[in-house]
């Protein structure tokens, strides 16, 4: 009996140990993605230099890859991931657009003077309803767009394999 | 005079019904972001938090209450866009199952070994 009582402790005790073992090695940054695939929403907002209404179907109905970047002036990140959207925006087969999220026209204008500015379009999101509805959940956050619909999505700053990979898409 | 009490009288309804609105619409938004998971805070409901995140999805809550979306619209609409996992309420399937099965075998277990005992005791 008392046999049978050490197998069973022992047989829990390596379960938790396994459970937990498998559990502390997942990655605990959730990223969703279930937006791959999907149709982009359709949205008005307003341009970032001269404030005047635009819809989401005037920007991206041309047949081609776009590249829509969620940024801010405030956000570390975002200054790291600029040098490979100036890399990008080189490239005439992307079109990349930005929503400035949160975030002061000042700073936000000092930002682009400073670093560059590789985006075609700027929309502003100033409550950041536009980014939720979007799917985004922080910045920096980037959407490969084409046709409508969302190829892939970028959590955090793009980097040189991120970079890669987008410009495979693009050949 | 009388013209006047009574554009005073509905004036004061009809003000009084539009907050009666808001205050459901906001008892609403309440209900909802408690039910609502922070996905950049750490075991936080989006009603709990201050985040930006946070903060933004409960503006876009209270916008799509206003454009006439249900509860439950609510949330499948942003289980479409964040995953099973924005909500505290796993779906029972293949991935969750040991989930929900667990606390009723532990229960059905638990009983098995008190039954026992309490026959043990009883001889």
């Amino acid at each position: 009996m008392k046999k049978k009582k050490l197998i069973f402790l022992i047989t829990f005790i390596t379960f938790c140990f396994l459970v937990f073992l498998k559990g502390l090695n997942k990655d605990n940054i959730y990223i969703p993605n279930e937006l791959s695939g999907k149709k982009i929403i359709s949205f008005n907002s307003k341009k970032f230099f001269n404030n005047e209404e635009i819809s989401s179907d005037t920007i991206f109905f041309e047949d081609k890859i776009y590249l829509l970047n969620i940024w801010a002036s405030w956000c570390a990140p975002c200054r790291v991931e600029h040098g490979i959207l100036m890399e990008l925006s080189k490239n005439s087969s992307i079109k990349i657009i930005g929503i400035n999220y949160k975030d002061n026209f000042n700073s936000a204008k000092k930002f682009l003077n400073l670093l560059g500015n590789p985006y075609s379009e700027i929309l502003v999101d100033k409550n950041g309803t536009l980014s939720i509805e979007l799917g985004a959940y922080g910045i920096p956050e980037t959407f490969i767009i084409n046709n409508k619909k969302i190829l892939k999505k970028y959590v955090g700053p793009l980097d040189t394999d991120s970079l890669k990979e987008i410009q495979l898409l693009l050949k | 005079m009388k013209l006047f009490k009574i554009i005073g009288i509905w004036l004061l309804l009809s003000f009084s019904s539009l907050a009666n609105i808001e205050n459901k619409n906001d008892e609403l938004v309440y209900k909802i972001s408690k039910n609502i998971r922070c996905l950049i805070c750490q075991g936080q409901s989006v009603y709990d938090s201050q985040s930006d995140f946070a903060q933004s999805m409960k503006l876009v809550i209270k916008k799509k209450l206003n454009e006439g979306f249900t509860e439950h619209q609510i949330y499948e609409y942003l289980k479409e866009k964040y995953g099973e996992w924005i909500t505290y309420d796993p779906a029972f399937k293949k991935s969750t199952f040991f989930l929900w099965l667990l606390p009723i075998f532990s229960f059905i277990f638990g009983g098995w070994i008190i039954f026992r005992k309490i026959k043990f005791f009883k001889l």
